[in-house]
């Protein structure tokens, strides 16, 4: 009876060696290598990037290798990891202007300058198990053309932007924006800081609340003005140098959302925007961050905001999943003491209620016997 | 040891790395400085998950050095699961002594219980905090609460309580007790049952308190008045047991209820296995 | 950087375990005010301010704490020492300090130096404030958090004007600036939350 108590430390040390054990499965099938999880689960490995905010295939693969598949144990290992790191410095913001984009539509144009290009995408397979990838097989690569790394592809929004239909990108106000990985979130929170959030926000919490924008819990009327997914140069400026020089090109999805907006006594109707971007290729996350960012202007753009998605508190506060993973899971740790504490005022309570109703009941037949 | 995610050389001191480690000293500073008050801080991601004790880790971690003898517990007891996953972290990543002893301790970090054995001048305590907004579950909104607390509003606190006394003729609060601190901030002692409470007034410890996903630290220095929050028809009262200990016969500490056979036999015992142990 | 860098002094031999060490030292004074702690291991620095102001600001300052200096310590050697020790920017403008370096004979101590809101108390200046001597000096009682009952505490070089000053401070609480009263290797905090009587009850 005194094991539920004693003996944490074995315990602990037993459990650590069963879950490497069960990492690993059976021992008569190969190994699983960082290079083939990044390589045949890059989707995976993109999440826990983008999530995890850290940019590194390898780590993200290895973190997911760690965790047995397991997405955002793979996002918390991964966070856990870079929090420690040292800081160099700031990236200059990425021009997606420059983006050698692999894919590329807009849903707002039939067509648009630089054209849609469909690239790999799963929405147009059908949703039918392909029994051929069962076994391994040579598989034949796809025909591509060359990449156009000539031309700089405009943005479909600027073109709107231009005729004053659509709201213009933000002006620069040259003012850092604050970190979220250094300070906690302060409330009300400013524009970078909330899509901070949302980037590192977990995917299925802003596809829920994207949705419920789209079913009228503060819809927004979106198009998809664009939908972009390629390489871009990160550019860094090192202090001794004093100019910018490419450090990197990493793979990005960027979302630019076109959504309806009234107008008001003072300003024309015109388009406004709502932004989604994700490391690697995740459109999912990229539009439902879209639709939330704009959800979360609803005061900025005096709407009103009474739904889930346009309170900014209920969506900021709720969006890490690497915080309610821990704080959900702990409710697997012992709370006894304070189950003990509820213990005793239950049964004090119980047993006034009893004395009570035993009282009652006694009066009861002492008037009954008088009246007799 | 299958663990191998801290390798030697690749983390700091006490895992955070020093400026961290500065930034949260600077909070620790200000909190006790602002006896009470919730001091907002940049709380990093932490190898354990949060909920799990990163605030008081994170706290322990700005404080501890090669000098200190640390003790954690879990639900008052040494050898509970997470007490030992804490424990053997920071005996690893900050080489320091461990000790299950109170009287021994330089630092204590906690989860849910205060030791029993009175805390002497120049301990630490540090309580692992999950929320550590006492007006949370009555206004969910961090802006509201934070001008409530500006304006010492605690109107809302005073109702509920009452509330609680006009339903059940008692305040049934049992854990998570709401206390104020020099007369001025309400705060949550986190989930203590209240039977700790009497131990936070004018200890002659430093309370430390850290919330690791809600980012904030906040303190009570030693000799400092914390008053568990009641009525004058209604005063505070806390949690008392017919049993006695079964092992050490005590009949002062806070007993745990366990359920030893199949007809529901109870069994009570010491939660602070430390001073359990002492008495036997 | 006027000087070389091999003419400054050392900061700490050690610096996560000292800067561990010292902050022990300055927490114990935070959380027992009008105790006068002896910084064993505060380094010399560059002169002109005190081994335990130095200490402090090695130990709690960065980058991301400005810091103001009182004009009398504002030189050069100060200057070069904190910035390459700690990187801390030093700035003229009081109210966006966090850390301050002023002398026991500041006219107006307290002016201009930010000391929170109601809503975040926290964002407040500490102040460091450099005097002839701790533990001498015209005696004050002092009472609040981290004090049992009362305490007697005496510091040098301030006169009654200082100390009402102080008085209006601890009136903001839970806004004021902190105060950090330093000589030698040794230091006396006195946080906002402490009301210490104007006038003296003896002079030693």
């Amino acid at each position: 009876m005194y094991v539920a108590v004693k003996g944490g430390e074995t315990a602990i040390a037993h459990s650590l060696h069963l879950i490497a054990d069960r990492r690993r499965g059976d021992r008569d099938l190969a190994e699983l290598t960082l290079e083939q999880i990044d390589q045949q689960l890059g989707l995976a490995v993109d999440r826990v990037m983008t999530e995890g905010s850290c940019y590194d295939r390898r780590l993200a693969a290895l973190a997911i290798k760690q965790a047995r598949g397991d997405l955002i144990e793979a996002i918390f290992l991964l966070r856990a990891y870079r929090t420690t790191l040292p800081r160099f410095g700031d990236s200059e913001p990425l021009d997606t202007a420059r983006m050698v984009a692999e894919r590329r539509i807009s849903a707002a144009f039939k067509d648009v300058p630089g054209g849609q290009v469909l690239g790999p995408t799963y929405d147009y397979t059908h949703r039918l198990l392909d029994f051929s990838l069962a076994v391994a097989a040579d598989r034949p690569e796809a025909p591509t053309a060359p990449a156009d790394t000539a031309h700089a592809l405009p943005h479909v929004g600027d073109i709107l932007a231009r005729e004053g239909l659509l709201e213009p990108p933000p002006e620069a106000t040259g003012e850092r924006p604050d970190d979220l990985t250094r300070h906690p979130l302060s409330l009300p929170a400013d524009r970078p800081l909330r899509l901070q959030n949302l980037a590192r926000g977990d995917e299925g919490f802003l596809l829920a609340l994207g949705y419920s924008t789209q079913r009228g819990y503060g819809n927004n009327h979106p198009f998809v003005g664009e939908i972009r997914y390629g390489h871009v140069p990160v550019a860094f400026i090192p202090e001794e140098l004093g100019f910018a020089i490419e450090i990197a090109e990493i793979d990005v999805t960027e979302c630019d959302m076109v959504n309806q907006f009234a107008g008001s006594h003072d300003v024309p109707p015109q388009f406004t925007r709502g932004y989604g971007l994700a490391f690697g290729h995740a459109e999912r996350k990229a539009i439902a961050m879209a639709l939330v960012d704009r959800a979360l202007r609803a005061r900025e753009l005096a709407e009103s905001a009474d739904s889930p998605a346009q309170d900014e508190e209920f969506v900021l506060a709720h969006s890490d999943n690497v915080e309610a993973s821990g704080f959900v899971q702990h409710l697997k740790l012992p709370h006894y003491v304070d189950f003990q504490s509820e213990l005793v005022v239950v049964r004090a309570l119980r047993a006034e209620v009893e004395e009570r109703n035993r009282r009652a009941a006694e009066q009861a037949v002492t008037l009954s016997q008088a009246a007799e | 040891m299958p663990d191998t995610s801290i390798t030697e050389g690749a983390y700091n001191y006490a895992y955070l790395d020093e400026q961290t480690k500065r930034m949260i000293r600077r909070a620790i500073l200000k909190a006790v400085a602002v006896p009470g008050y919730q001091v907002p801080f940049g709380g990093r991601e932490m190898p354990l998950p949060y909920g799990w004790g990163t605030g008081g880790i994170q706290v322990t971690a700005a404080i501890i050095g090669r000098d200190d003898t640390l003790k954690v517990i879990d639900q008052g007891a040494d050898d509970t699961t997470n007490a030992v996953s804490i424990r053997r972290f920071f005996a690893h990543v900050a080489d320091v002594a461990t000790t299950t002893r109170t009287e021994e301790a330089t630092i204590i970090q906690t989860r849910h219980r205060v030791p029993e054995t009175p805390l002497k001048g120049g301990q630490i305590l540090v309580f692992q905090v999950p929320i550590p907004e006492p007006l949370r579950m009555l206004e969910p909104r961090e802006t509201e609460t934070r001008t409530l607390h500006a304006l010492s509003e605690y109107g809302v606190m005073q109702v509920s309580l009452y509330e609680s006394i006009a339903r059940h003729g008692r305040i049934s609060k049992s854990y998570n007790y709401p206390v104020q601190v020099n007369g001025r901030y309400i705060m949550s002692p986190s989930p203590i049952p209240k039977f700790d409470n009497p131990k936070l007034d004018r200890s002659p410890a430093l309370q430390l308190y850290g919330a690791g996903r809600e980012k904030r630290i906040y303190a009570v220095p030693p000799y400092t008045p914390v008053k568990s929050l009641d009525f004058d028809d209604h005063p505070f009262e806390i949690e008392r047991w017919n049993e006695c200990c079964a092992f050490c016969g005590s009949t002062e500490s806070f007993l745990d209820e366990m359920i030893v056979d199949d007809a529901g036999k109870r069994l009570f015992v010491c939660s602070d296995t430390d001073y359990c142990e002492g008495r036997r | 950087m006027s000087g070389t860098l091999s003419s400054l002094s050392p900061g700490l031999a050690d610096p996560s375990h000292d800067a561990q060490q010292l902050f022990r030292e300055v927490l114990d004074a935070f959380s027992h005010p009008g105790r006068i702690v002896t910084l064993a291991d505060a380094p010399q620095g560059p002169g002109m301010i005190s081994p335990a102001a130095t200490a402090y600001l090695l130990t709690l300052a960065d980058r991301d704490t400005p810091l103001w200096l009182a004009p009398s310590f504002n030189t050069p050697e100060v200057r070069d020492y904190l910035r390459f020790h700690t990187g801390t920017p030093i700035i003229e403008d009081r109210a966006a300090a966090t850390f301050a370096v002023l002398s026991h004979d500041d006219a107006d101590p307290f002016e201009g130096f930010a000391s929170g809101t109601d809503t975040y108390p926290d964002r407040s200046a500490t102040l460091l404030i450099e005097v002839p001597a701790l533990g001498t000096g015209p005696v004050r009682t002092g009472r609040g958090p981290g004090i049992k009952g009362e305490t007697q505490l005496a510091i040098a070089g301030l006169d009654d004007w200082f100390w009402r000053q102080c008085a209006t401070n601890h009136a903001l609480f839970p806004c004021g600036v902190d105060l950090i009263f330093t000589t030698g290797s040794q230091l006396l905090a006195l946080p906002r939350s402490i009301s210490v009587e104007v006038s003296p009850c003896t002079s030693r």
